[in-house]
């Protein structure tokens, strides 16, 4: 089985478990695994039924972004990360 | 909650902020959660990656920034426990580009910094629901 590992703040909504083991041939399954185990993960995890654009998934060091997105195939071994992306800003003019 | 803040990591949080003016910084808290109040112990500035003509109104960090410092907090025995950055010439109060990207149960500090001086810090939240992000008390402790 696979293990995600949740990013700190994110652990409320998972019993304060860092590193979750779930099944799946592809991202998407076991993201929708993950989310059958924690369904309070979702609305800081997706929007509209996609992955919120902070929202990063590592296969090991590569972000699926730049492999084949949630279509990514999973080893039964993987190691994935969920990775926020954090950023931040005032209202967009300038003083 | 209270956020507990040493004073010495927040004149370094504002000496930063003073030295990235006019321009957006920022960093991770790393702290612990005792009797429902969160205790800043470190704070770790990282370099701003938005584009260097963005950067006057825009801060961001990478994945790895994340992973690593998250990493590094456990190795610690510390967690991550939130961010900082700072608005500059604009009030210490979340945007509504900060409520998008931010998540919950994480502590989020802005900094105001006005013609190079830091003027105020303010302490934030993000409710459960994501709609709004919350005030929250900040203890700065000598």
């Amino acid at each position: 089985m696979a293990v995600i590992k949740i990013p700190t703040p994110l652990r409320v909504y998972t019993d304060n478990q860092a590193d979750i083991t779930v099944s799946g041939a592809t991202v998407a399954q076991i993201l929708e695994d993950l989310l059958v185990q924690y369904p309070d993960l979702k609305p800081h995890l997706f929007q509209e039924g996609k992955l919120r654009n902070f929202v990063n998934v590592f296969l090991g060091d590569e972000d699926i972004r730049f492999l084949s997105g949630v279509d990514t195939p999973i080893s039964d071994d993987a190691k994935l990360r969920i990775i926020p992306s954090i950023a931040g800003g005032r209202v967009a003019h300038r003083a | 909650m209270a956020i507990i803040l040493p004073k010495t990591l927040q004149t370094s949080i504002f000496t930063q902020m003073e030295n990235t003016y006019p321009n957006e910084g920022g960093g991770f808290l790393l702290g612990e959660q005792k009797d429902g109040d969160v205790f800043i112990r470190d704070v770790i500035q990282v370099e701003n990656v938005f584009e260097s003509e963005e950067q006057y109104h825009r801060y961001a960090m990478t994945p790895q920034n994340w992973a690593n410092m998250e990493d590094k907090a456990d190795e610690l025995g510390l967690s991550l426990v939130g961010y900082y950055h700072s608005h500059p010439d604009s009030p210490a109060v979340p945007s509504e580009y900060d409520r998008v990207h931010a998540l919950p149960n994480f502590v989020y500090i802005i900094s105001s910094v006005v013609n190079k001086q830091a003027v105020d810090m303010r302490v934030w939240l993000l409710q459960d629901d994501r709609e709004a992000f919350n005030a929250k008390e900040l203890v700065v402790e000598d």
